[in-house]
C-alpha cells in the first residue's frame, strides 16, 4: 500500500480549463493517473482533451463520477471557496496547489473543516504522488504538479515543504536505486491542512513504506512537533534536511511561511530536535538520500 | 508589506484607535500649519520605516529624527533640519535614508506603558492577542525574562475578539473603570482593522495611558498580508517604494522573488526552498551568499535575463551560482537562456551551473558549446565548491 492515494484513485480536477491546470491534468493523465472530472462552473457538459467531463460543481463531478479525491488550481481569490466546495462534497482528499491564498481565507477554512471528514493537503504545495510501476513509474497516481518520471515505485516515503527539494530528494533516490511509496509536499504557506506530523504518522502505519525522508525549512515548529512524535512513535529510519540556516531573521523567504521570526524558528532549533530525537539530518541537500541509505544500513 | 507611522495613524483614526492627534507634513511650512492646529507640547518625527528614529544623526550632523517642542515656528525650524536631509540609523545602514515626510503631533505625558499586538498564531490557525504590563520594550525580552507577565488569548475567527476577551485583557493590564471601557473599545476596533485590512500584524508598543486617564496607541508597527494586497487598494496605495530595497523593486516586476543579503556570491534557483538550500550550501562550502533569488517554476529566458541584471547591478557580487533542478522544464531551454542573459548583459565574473533534470544531457551540451567561460558541477555541493573557489581566485 501507499498513503492517501493509490494507482487506482479517482482524481477530480477544480480549474481544470486554466493554463495551469489543464497543463498538468494533462501531465496526470498522460502518467496515467485516473483523472475523472473537472470542473469549471459554467463549462458543464464540455469534454477536457476530448475524454474528461467537466462539470459545473465539484457535488455534480462527485455523483457522476465517484471521485473522492479533488486537485485545486483555482486562483487565489477563489481558493478558498474551491476547498470549502470540495470539503462539501464529501471528497476524501482535497490537495490544493493554489499558491498566494490569503492568510485569513485560510484561517476559517481550516476551522470550518473541523469535524469534516476531508483531509486538506496544502495549499501552496507540489501535491503528492504515488509511483507506478510502467516505464518512468507511470501507472501512478499523481495530483499536482511533480514531474512524473523522477519517481520509481519503491518503499521510501517522501514529506517536504519545498517543492524543488521534494524532487531533489526523489530523483536522488531514484537514481541510487529506491523508489517511493508515496511523496506528499505539504506546502509552504504558513497555514496549511496537514502537517510533517500527519505524514510520519501515515508513514509509520503503511507497510510498504520502510524508510522516510523529511524535508523542512524556517518557520513555525511543525519539524519539531514530527521530531517530538518520531522520538516516541516511529520505529522506521528517518533521514531529513532543514533550509534556511543562512536566512536573516524577519524576512520571508519565497514561501509565505518561511520566517524567521522572535528568534522562533530557525534551521538551527529544528536541526537540533530532529537530531535529539535520533533522527539523521544531512548537512546539504546534495546529501538527502545517501543520508537515509547510511541510516537505514547502520539499522 | 510596511507602511509609515503617519499612515499607521491614519489607519487608527479611520478605524476609531484612540491615538495623539497630529498630522503629516511635507514641507517646513505644512509643518507649521499642522503645529499651529494642535495644543500643548509638541512632537516632530521623521517618516522612515527603518526603527531606532530616535537615537539616529542626520548626515548634516543634525541630531535625533524625534524632537520635543514648545511653538510651531519651533517645529518649522526643526522639519526644515530633517526633510529633505539624510538620517542613518542603525536600522538603515551607514547610507541612510532620505526623509521626504515629517509627522507633527501633541507630545503625550506618561503614566503607564503597556503592550498589545495581534497576529497569526499558526499552531491553531486563528488570531491571537498578545498583551503585557511591560510596554516600551521589547516583547522577545519581555518573553525571556518574565513571561508570566504576557498574556496570549486566541480569538476565533468566526466569531471575532468577544467584548468579555477585551475585559479580560484590559483586567490583565490593570486597567479598571473608565479605562476599562476605553480599552474595551481600542481592542475591538483594532481587531476590526486587522480582519478588514488583512494584516498578518500590529503591534502596539507602547500603549500608553495619561495622567490624565486616557488610553492612546502611541507607536504602531504594521504588517501586511502580501497574498491579501489585490483586495486592498487602501493598503497598497500606502506602498512607498523609495523605502523598498530598488533590487527587490526591480526582481518583483519580473515575477521574481529576490532578497538582498550581505555575501559576494550571487545566486539564481528555481523553487524557494532549493533557493533556501542553495544560500546555506554556499556557506558551508566557506564562502557567502549575496542574495536569495526563486526565478519560480518556469525560468523564462527574459526572467533569467532580469535576474542576471538585478544580480550584476549588485557591485558586491563576485560569482553567480545558478542552481536549477528543471523538472517538468527542458534543461536545454533554460540552458539557451542562462547562456543568451550571460552574452546580452556581458558576464564577466565566474559563473557555475548546476543543471539536472529532464533533457539535462542537452542542457549541458548547450553550456559546454557557448564558448562562455562558465563550469558546471555535477551537483549541488560539486557546484558550491567550485563557485567558492573561483570567487576566491579572483579576490
Amino acid at each position: 500500500m501507499s498513503i492517501l492515494v493509490t494507482p487506482d484513485t479517482k482524481v477530480l480536477i477544480q480549474g481544470i480549463t486554466g493554463s495551469f491546470g489543464a497543463r498538468h491534468a494533462k501531465l496526470s493523465l498522460e502518467y496515467g493517473t485516473k483523472v475523472v472530472a473537472g470542473v469549471t462552473p459554467g463549462k458543464g457538459g464540455q469534454l477536457f482533451e476530448g475524454i474528461v467531463p467537466i462539470f459545473d460543481t465539484v457535488e455534480q463531478a462527485v455523483r457522476e463520477t465517484g471521485a473522492t479525491v479533488s486537485a485545486i488550481f483555482v486562483p487565489p481569490p477563489f481558493a478558498a471557496d474551491a476547498i470549502v466546495e470540495g470539503v462539501d462534497a464529501g471528497l476524501d482528499l482535497v490537495v490544493a496547489i493554489t499558491e498566494g491564498i490569503p492568510v485569513i481565507d485560510m484561517m476559517k477554512v481550516k476551522l470550518s473543516m473541523k469535524g469534516s471528514k476531508t483531509r486538506l493537503i496544502g495549499p501552496n504545495c507540489p501535491g503528492l504522488v504515488t509511483p507506478g510501476t510502467g516505464k518512468d513509474s507511470h501507472g501512478g497516481c499523481r495530483i499536482g504538479i511533480a514531474p512524473g518520471y523522477i519517481h520509481k515505485k519503491g518503499n521510501i516515503g517522501v514529506v517536504s515543504r519545498s517543492g524543488t527539494l521534494t524532487y531533489e530528494a526523489v530523483w536522488q533516490l531514484t537514481t541510487r536505486g529506491y523508489g517511493q511509496s508515496t511523496c506528499v509536499g505539504i506546502g509552504g504557506d504558513p497555514i496549511n491542512g496537514t502537517s510533517h506530523t500527519d505524514i510520519l504518522k501515515m508513514f509509520n502505519e503503511d507497510p510498504e513504506t520502510e524508510a522516510i525522508i523529511m524535508i523542512g525549512e524556517i518557520g513555525g515548529t511543525g519539524e519539531e512537533e514530527a521530531a517530538a512524535w518520531a522520538a516516541a512513535n516511529c520505529k522506521k529510519p528517518i533521514a531529513a534536511f532543514i533550509a534556511g540556516a543562512t536566512a536573516p531573521e524577519g524576512r520571508r523567504m519565497g514561501h509565505a511561511g518561511a520566517i524567521v521570526s522572535g528568534g522562533q524558528g530557525t534551521a538551527a532549533g529544528k536541526i537540533a530536535a530532529l537530531r535529539a530525537a535520533g533522527i539523521a539530518v544531512a548537512e546539504t541537500p546534495t546529501d538527502m538520500a545517501d543520508t537515509l541509505i547510511e541510516r537505514i544500513k547502520n539499522g | 508589506m510596511n507602511i509609515h507611522e503617519f499612515q499607521a495613524r491614519e489607519l487608527f483614526a479611520e478605524f476609531g484607535v484612540a491615538t495623539q492627534p497630529g498630522s503629516v507634513a511635507h514641507t517646513a511650512e505644512e509643518a507649521k500649519n499642522v503645529a499651529a492646529g494642535l495644543g500643548g507640547k509638541l512632537v516632530v518625527k521623521a517618516q522612515i520605516h527603518a526603527g531606532g528614529r530616535g537615537k539616529g544623526t542626520f548626515k548634516s550632523g543634525f541630531k535625533g529624527g524625534v524632537h520635543l517642542c514648545e511653538t510651531p515656528a519651533e517645529a518649522k525650524e526643526i522639519a526644515s533640519r530633517m526633510i529633505g536631509e539624510v538620517l542613518v540609523t542603525h536600522q538603515t545602514g551607514p547610507e541612510g535614508k532620505e526623509v521626504g515626510k515629517i509627522f507633527v503631533g501633541e507630545a503625550v505625558d506618561i503614566a503607564r506603558e503597556l503592550y498589545f499586538a495581534i497576529l497569526i498564531d499558526r499552531s491553531t490557525s486563528s488570531p491571537v492577542v498578545i498583551a503585557s504590563t511591560e510596554g516600551g520594550m521589547d516583547i522577545e525580552t519581555v518573553a525571556e525574562k518574565s513571561p508570566e507577565k504576557i498574556l496570549r488569548l486566541i480569538v476565533n475567527p468566526f466569531l471575532g475578539l468577544m467584548p468579555y476577551q477585551t475585559r479580560l485583557i484590559a483586567a490583565s493590564l490593570g486597567l479598571t473603570g473608565p479605562l476599562m471601557t476605553q480599552a474595551s473599545k481600542l481592542f475591538t476596533n483594532l481587531y476590526r482593522l486587522f480582519i478588514e485590512r488583512d494584516c498578518s500584524m500590529v503591534e502596539i508598543n507602547p500603549l500608553v495611558v495619561t495622567p490624565d486617564g486616557k488610553l492612546l496607541a502611541l507607536d504602531a508597527k504594521f504588517n501586511f498580508d502580501d497574498n491579501s494586497l489585490y483586495r486592498q487598494p487602501s493598503i497598497i496605495a500606502m506602498r512607498d517604494i523609495t523605502e523598498e530595497d530598488p533590487r527587490e523593486v526591480e526582481a518583483s516586476k519580473f515575477g521574481l522573488n529576490y532578497i538582498g543579503l550581505d555575501g559576494n556570491i550571487a545566486c539564481l534557483v528555481n523553487g524557494a526552498g532549493l533557493a533556501m538550500a542553495t544560500m546555506d550550501i554556499i556557506q558551508h562550502a566557506g564562502g557567502m551568499p549575496a542574495n536569495f533569488l526563486d526565478v519560480g517554476g518556469g525560468a523564462t529566458r527574459e526572467q533569467v535575463t532580469a535576474a542576471f541584471r538585478i544580480i550584476l547591478a549588485d557591485k558586491s557580487v563576485k560569482g553567480i551560482f545558478v542552481n536549477i533542478f528543471g523538472g517538468i522544464m527542458d534543461c536545454n531551454i533554460i540552458a539557451t537562456g542562462i547562456v543568451e542573459a550571460a552574452k546580452e548583459t556581458g558576464l564577466s565574473i565566474p559563473l557555475v551551473v548546476r543543471l539536472e533534470g529532464n533533457n539535462v544531457e542537452a542542457g549541458k551540451k548547450t553550456l559546454a558549446e557557448s564558448g562562455l567561460k562558465l563550469e558546471s558541477g555535477e551537483n549541488i555541493l560539486d557546484a558550491a565548491h567550485k563557485i567558492v573557489a573561483a570567487v576566491k581566485a579572483v579576490a
